[in-house]
């Protein structure tokens, strides 16, 4: 007797959750930012813990790879020389092009491109689920950090900011299946919206049937939805799917490399005009 | 103390999932489910669905997404693996693992159809990746349960140990 009972109260309370996830559930598709208190707690609390966590498991991390990366440093150190001299040379190029576009700017009287302020954070933790494309980084709202910013790393686009609390912040991924940005092709220019396939790459959707784009062209960002400035870089071109005669999937493989983030920036507020950012273009990115 | 543990594991599971997992390449299999499992499991239907939703919404707060899309899922597999374990007998290793892998591919589908119901998330051909979630789940479970069993053992075997070297020294 007292079993059915027990029985009947467990079924009952499923009843009671299952119809209080709908609910909640209901409540954020009416108000898409939903009950906020519950989910900001929720983070700081739990985030706290997590960089406590990762505190013991980075030490191990560092001892591991301290010792493992010690193999084959010699090789690396010169790759990284060779590397460096090559950039530097891009960097020389960059400036120059970057000179008469400024000029060009200057006679056709618009707006200069603002660089963007930057601040460093470290990655704490990763997805916490495999249905979430998501990391959390150790700057929060005390950092000046805010939703919606943007996340990079010296790749190109990792994503924006979802859910910042006081020390911390959740980055949702570009490549997590409800993730979106606003993009271009470099060379065509013809834009789209860039969508998380939730598989470690991105598909390149509404864009104009007429559009020309080719294996290999480079995707960056279209600075129109409101949340990535223009001209980060996104990917490239990995594939073109044709099903049909009207129908193409543009399959983006990302820049950047999702499986190995430790330390991103997040771009904060675009400089002043005239501050020290504008007149050293190296100086952009930087913690 | 049961509750304490509970919340305690599914709490470990949040971390380790974070910690292993760090960067965003995703896991390959979702450690807080077999938590849940493994206690609605060895406390029943009731723990399971409230540690399911307690770690759905976990999940949800932390991944960014909407609440209650995660909890769903997991509060029913958390019930469904609490009736399995009193219904049936659930002691072998396929067993179990069948019913990890019966608690993932449940979950899949709740965050599958709630996602695509409200038109928040595409699944182009899915099949293959729930497949390998539903696996990795069921190997971590299996594996899990037979940490949880060799415990007392281990823990009688290491007491023989100390008492041995007790009386030795005393001798």
């Amino acid at each position: 007797m007292a079993r059915a009972d027990a029985g009947r109260r467990a079924r009952s309370l499923l009843v009671a959750v299952v119809l209080g996830h709908v609910l909640l559930i209901s409540a954020q598709v009416a108000t898409p930012a939903g009950p906020s208190l519950l989910r900001t707690t929720v983070v700081a609390v739990v985030t706290e813990v997590q960089e406590a966590s990762w505190l013991v498991a980075g030490a191990i991390h560092a001892v591991w790879n301290g010792y493992a990366a010690l193999r084959g440093v010699r090789e690396e150190n010169a790759r990284l020389a060779r590397e460096n001299i090559d950039l530097r040379v891009q960097l020389q190029q960059a400036r120059a092009n970057a000179a008469g576009a400024d000029e060009m700017r200057a006679l056709l009287d618009m707006r200069p491109h603002l660089p963007w302020k930057t601040t460093g954070a470290e990655v704490v933790a990763g997805s916490l689920s495999p249905d979430f494309r998501a990391i959390t980084i150790d700057k929060g709202l005390a950092d000046g950090v805010a939703r919606d910013m943007p996340v990079i790393n010296s790749d190109g686009v990792l994503g924006r900011v979802a859910q910042p609390v006081r020390d911390t912040s959740t980055v949702q991924l570009l490549i997590d299946r409800s993730a979106a940005a606003a993009v271009r092709t470099e060379r065509a220019r013809a834009e789209g919206i860039a969508l998380g396939n939730g598989d470690g790459t991105l598909r390149l959707e509404y864009l104009s049937a007429t559009a020309d784009v080719a294996e290999g062209d480079s995707v960056v960002t279209a600075g129109i939805d409101g949340i990535y400035p223009p001209g980060l870089g996104v990917g490239r071109v990995e594939r073109i799917e044709r099903a049909g005669r009207a129908f193409r999937q543009v399959v983006i493989r990302p820049y950047a490399d999702f499986s190995r983030l430790e330390s991103v920036l997040v771009l904060v507020a675009p400089a002043p005009v005239g501050s020290p950012l504008l007149a050293a273009p190296e100086a952009k990115v930087g913690r | 103390m049961t509750a304490l543990r509970m919340a305690g594991l599914v709490l470990a599971a949040v971390l380790i999932q974070g910690a292993l997992f760090r960067s965003g390449s995703g896991a390959p299999g979702d450690l807080v489910l077999v938590a849940v499992v493994a206690v609605g499991l060895l406390h029943g239907r009731l723990a399971g669905l409230l540690t399911g939703t307690a770690a759905g919404l976990l999940q949800d707060a932390l991944g960014g997404g909407m609440l209650g899309l995660s909890g769903l899922g997991k509060c029913v597999a958390g019930y469904l693996a609490g009736v399995a374990g009193t219904q049936f007998i659930v002691t072998q290793w396929m067993s179990r693992g069948f019913l990890f892998l019966g608690a993932s591919l449940l979950n899949s589908v709740c965050f599958m159809g709630l996602s695509m119901l409200l038109g928040l998330r595409r699944f182009g051909n899915p099949i293959l990746e729930v497949l390998t979630q539903a696996v990795v789940n069921a190997g971590v479970g299996v594996l899990l349960f037979s940490a949880i069993e060799f415990m007392p053992t281990a823990r009688e075997q290491w007491n023989a140990v100390l008492e041995r070297r007790r009386k030795r020294r005393y001798h």
